[in-house]
């Protein structure tokens, strides 16, 4: 490879490159995080952050019931978000994929992506007159005698909102995914007699893991940290951790408490993501 | 029989799927026209009373001139340090680089409640929260990546040995750079600049945290649904789906017609 050495450079010119997003990162993304551990500590007294190394916000959001309650629902609910989702979109992906021609999915993928630019709270409030006890849904339901159902304020409700915005996500990287699984291997499979559905799930799962994972995971950190899907579509009771966060800081002012809420959840969202990779990309072993 | 069968399936199955994806953003636009205050079915009357009343709002347009203002400041902000960081990924190897990457594309993952809450306190805690520049920094904290990684994917196209003949050729490393790498990202860097400003543009949760009351549009989208059942919301949210449409839409033409151009 004839390639001139680029450490030839200047100091000068290769610090113009590489420094900005140090720089910027450290003053605007390390250090607010690394203020929001230390915060934790801190006390509020009179309605004023006092600088401290106390426990005390700690033992009082890990002491309280509805903490863990609220920490449940939403590692469940986000659970069956992702479960929901990756089901969901598994087949139109897999249509995508292998059914379709390369310029019918380049525009699916395209269309996929506008919904990610438009306004979620726009949606979701469309979402909510949609699915209103009088909203266009049971109005339908009602021409053919059913309902009406109550959607708002329920489970399904949040779980309509978490899907809004993490399906055409999961879509778009389980279509790439798929896309690139080696078509000889599906003929061969099919060659040695395995049947449609085997050949789905011996072959080209195992073979699309990898990014399947990586959308799940997604899945799993949009739903786990959104707070309008379940306070506009769920009713926010039992509250999620993210209106948890909100409650704290803009009625409270108790910043602490709501930096003990966003460092478990970050806790929790980096042992989830890493153990997610981890499983990605293991040793494929055999079937 | 059996194969068409399946394909019929599958084609209804992503109908739906598609459907399912479409229809608040359609039925936004719809209801954004419509008289009745709680649309239902049969639809009321073909009313412009919902953009009358944004229009004549000046708080929207105060909140409309200040998101324009963010998403730009953001998008050549955001741009530029992606710019410079791609850049640096494709050229050169460095020790701790994969933390230099980490640190650079990590912030999508955070989830923007938890951004919100971490940027308000350290830019209180500097003096800067409550200001229109404090959105901007934020944002351009949360768009970066998308620049690095749009831009970076251009880069990847690039005969590496182009900026060494340059080099050879006479010309210093400021000269290959302008002459050499900026012409060949330019479509990238285009693209980079129309998706940041649009996702600034839609971006609300960090923009609520730190704006104080210098709220831009999808702030004052929150504080409206947060009120009530208010159709100005579908009027607005048709104007945002607009802006940002023509933004994405640009990025990606851009994008292409640079490609097509340079595989024929």
């Amino acid at each position: 490879m004839a390639q001139s050495d680029p450490n030839k450079t200047s100091i000068a010119y290769r610090m113009t490159w590489r420094m900005p997003i140090i720089v910027w990162q450290f003053l605007f993304f390390i250090g607010p995080l690394a203020l929001m551990v230390a915060m934790s500590f801190f006390l509020v007294k009179n309605y004023r952050m006092v600088e401290a190394f106390e426990m005390k916000n700690w033992a009082k959001m890990f002491g309280r019931d509805y903490f863990w309650d609220s920490y449940l629902y939403t590692f469940g609910l986000a659970t069956a978000a992702t479960l929901i989702c990756t089901l969901i979109a598994f087949p139109a992906s897999f249509a995508l994929a292998f059914k379709v021609s390369a310029n019918v999915r380049r525009w699916a993928i395209f269309l996929l992506i506008i919904p990610f630019f438009t306004s979620y709270l726009v949606r979701t409030f469309s979402w909510y007159v949609i699915l209103a006890e009088s909203g266009v849904v049971n109005a339908m339901l009602g021409y053919v005698g059913l309902g009406p159902y109550t959607m708002l304020n329920t489970m399904f409700g949040t779980l309509v909102g978490y899907l809004t915005l993490t399906l055409p996500l999961v879509i778009i990287l389980q279509t790439i995914s798929l896309a690139q699984v080696d078509r000889s291997l599906i003929e061969a499979a099919h060659n040695l007699g395995c049947g449609r559905m085997r050949t789905v799930l011996t072959v080209i799962v195992p073979l699309a893991k990898v990014g399947l994972i990586i959308g799940a995971v997604f899945c799993f950190i949009l739903s786990f940290g959104d707070f309008v899907a379940p306070y506009y579509l769920g009713g926010s009771k039992p509250p999620t951790l993210p209106i948890l966060i909100i409650d704290q800081t803009k009625s409270g002012q108790q910043w602490p408490r709501a930096a003990v809420v966003a460092i478990t959840m970050m806790v929790t969202l980096f042992t989830i993501a890493f153990a997610a990779i981890y499983a990605a990309y293991a040793k494929r072993g055999r079937t | 029989m059996r194969d068409s069968g399946l394909r019929w399936i599958l084609w209804s199955y992503l109908a739906l799927v598609f459907i399912f994806v479409f229809s608040p953003i359609l039925a936004s636009v719809i209801f954004s026209f419509n008289s009745q205050r709680f649309p239902t079915i049969p639809l009321g009357e073909f009313s412009l009373e919902w953009y009358e009343a944004i229009f004549s709002d000046p708080e929207v347009w105060e909140a409309a001139g200040r998101s324009l203002l963010v998403s730009c400041c953001t998008a050549l902000l955001a741009t530029f340090i992606g710019f410079c960081t791609a850049y640096t990924d494709f050229r050169y190897n460095f020790r701790f680089k994969g933390a230099y990457l980490a640190l650079a594309l990590l912030p999508p993952t955070i989830p923007l409640i938890i951004m919100a809450l971490a940027m308000l306190a350290w830019l209180s805690r500097i003096g800067a929260s409550g200001q229109v520049w404090s959105i901007i920094l934020a944002h351009t904290v949360l768009t970066a990546p998308f620049a690095m990684a749009i831009i970076r994917l251009r880069l990847s196209q690039m005969d590496e040995s182009l900026e060494a003949a340059a080099w050879n050729l006479g010309a210093d490393e400021w000269a290959a750079m302008r002459h050499v790498i900026v012409p060949f990202a330019k479509p990238a860097i285009i693209s980079a600049l129309c998706l940041t400003a649009a996702v600034s543009f839609d971006e609300f949760a960090v923009a609520w945290f730190v704006s104080g009351l210098n709220k831009t549009i999808p702030v004052v989208i929150l504080e409206i649904v947060q009120g009530n059942i208010d159709p100005r919301v579908n009027a607005i949210g048709s104007f945002v789906f607009l802006t940002s449409m023509t933004l994405v839409v640009a990025a990606q033409l851009f994008y292409m017609s640079k490609q097509n151009k340079d595989a024929s």
